[in-house]
């Protein structure tokens, strides 16, 4: 099947900028349907779920008829792509706020220590980590060592060890990425992140 | 960890870039669109537009050329020029920036940099210092804010006032040195070094880059977290990945070019 007769759509739960986002995949060649209702999203053939903001906004807005929504999507066994706050949603509970999460996986959303130090030159490391970093992998979707581009401040700590496709280092080593079935999660933003990002994104389309 | 960032920046007048020396005899050096593209995919980690227009009336020239670079381009882009309140912030960030900086809009009103970014974020959220050494000579350093492209001292100490805004909730620092900036000696090392140490924000070092190794300095002598330059890749005197070959072989951690990154059209020139 070629990229145009894809499908895909991206959940619009109005939790940050979707432009970029629908952009990369129009630059694959998919245009892509962009809704909230919960009907279209239990229907999609494949769904994204991007993210940026407030763990308390997005627990808000899965506490309505988006949250069983989603669910049902990824009881399906249809493809599911979750982009930062989207990856951190299918954990129960955040550090950063009160409200619950899509609890798919057991885990939790926790924040980078403010007093970390890069081991190799001692300076203080900055939160939120902004910028180009890169992971640590062998799962398919992803490249061995490939950079991509991070903007957050939390990170999700699963309780299964397992469900980690991809790890980075700041300050610490983070879970930069899950994996289960279906479901694939990143914290860094594939949209923003040139080429290898649009490669993540092309076998997304693929599966 | 994370790399260090190569920003090139396009200075935006009516649509189009421009290129000159402290805005006088200004050139026009292509379409903004094609630049930001061609930077892309040289590696650059992110792409800068400063928009110079004048008039207000052509701001919607602004959005339409964010729209279609957005479009363009899969790495960040930040937008600044004339952002004066949280409508202008989210009129851009609606047209694809990601991240908006101001400058003259926070010295006139400092309250605005806490509300654009709890409304959209502080990692959306730049402020853009332009700073002038204004110690005589034998005096301590002291660098004042300027304003309107340079031309009026707000009296304010830049140190001081790079914490305070970061205070208001500023996600980054663009700092630029009057005194360097379009003279390619370098970036002002000690002012850099002085606002690096002093706020908890990534610091883009801006202003005075006539080579690689100035680069090189801003991040190893400075501890720039990004470096701003525009001139050295609008002339075509270096290409983005050879500056990230050159860094990378320096000891600079930067994200290497990819292999098909290659110097592509804007190596013509060299």
């Amino acid at each position: 099947m070629s990229a145009t007769q894809r499908q895909v759509t991206i959940a619009n739960l109005g939790l940050g900028n979707l432009h970029s986002v629908v952009q990369s995949f129009v630059r694959l060649g998919v245009t892509a349907t962009i809704t909230a209702d919960p009907d279209e999203l239990r229907r999609a053939e494949r769904l994204v779920f991007p993210g940026q903001g407030a763990f308390r906004e997005c627990a808000e807005v899965l506490s309505g008829e988006v949250g069983p929504a989603l669910r049902d999507f990824i009881a399906t066994g249809r493809p599911y792509l979750g982009i930062c706050l989207g990856m951190q949603a299918l954990f129960d509970t955040s550090e950063e706020s009160e409200g619950q999460g899509l609890g798919v996986f057991p885990g939790r959303v926790v924040r980078f220590a403010s007093d970390m130090h890069d081991e190799a030159t001692g300076e203080r490391l900055k939160v939120p980590h902004m910028g180009w970093n890169q992971v640590q992998t062998t799962h398919p979707m992803l490249e061995p060592d490939g950079w991509y581009y991070f903007v957050h401040s939390y990170y999700v700590v699963p309780d299964d060890p397992g469900l980690v496709a991809a790890t980075s280092l700041y300050g610490t080593r983070f879970c930069a990425a899950v994996a289960r079935d279906n479901v694939f999660a990143c914290q860094f933003h594939p949209e923003k992140s040139h080429h290898a990002g649009a490669r993540l994104l092309e076998r997304f389309l693929a599966q | 960890m994370l790399a260090r960032r190569i920003i090139p920046c396009l200075d935006v007048k009516d649509g189009r870039v421009v290129k000159g020396i402290n805005f006088v005899g200004l050139r026009d050096a292509g379409d903004p669109v094609e630049c930001a593209a061609r930077y892309s995919e040289g590696g650059a980690d992110e792409i800068c537009f400063l928009d110079i227009t004048a008039s207000h009336d052509e701001r919607r020239t602004l959005f339409e050329l964010v729209e279609r670079t957005a479009r363009a381009i899969a790495v960040p882009l930040t937008v600044g020029g004339g952002v004066r309140e949280r409508r202008d912030v989210h009129d851009l960030l609606h047209a694809g920036a990601d991240k908006v900086s101001t400058n003259s809009g926070a010295v006139a009103n400092p309250s605005f940099v806490a509300e654009a970014s709890r409304a959209y974020g502080s990692q959306a959220i730049v402020v853009a210092i332009d700073a002038k050494r204004v110690s005589a000579p034998g005096e301590p350093t002291r660098f004042s804010v300027f304003t309107h492209g340079g031309r009026r001292d707000t009296g304010l100490d830049a140190i001081e006032w790079a914490k305070r805004v970061v205070d208001l909730g500023a996600g980054e620092i663009l700092l630029t040195s009057m005194d360097r900036d379009g003279t390619r000696d370098g970036y002002d090392i000690e002012l850099t070094r002085a606002v690096v140490d002093a706020v908890s924000v990534p610091v883009i070092a801006s202003g005075g880059v006539g080579n690689e190794a100035h680069i090189r300095d801003g991040f190893l002598l400075a501890g720039a977290d990004a470096a701003l330059a525009a001139s050295i890749f609008h002339d075509g005197q270096h290409t983005v990945a050879e500056v990230k070959h050159y860094l990378l072989a320096a000891g600079v951690r930067v994200r290497p070019p990819e292999e098909s990154d290659g110097p592509g059209p804007e190596g013509a020139a060299s």
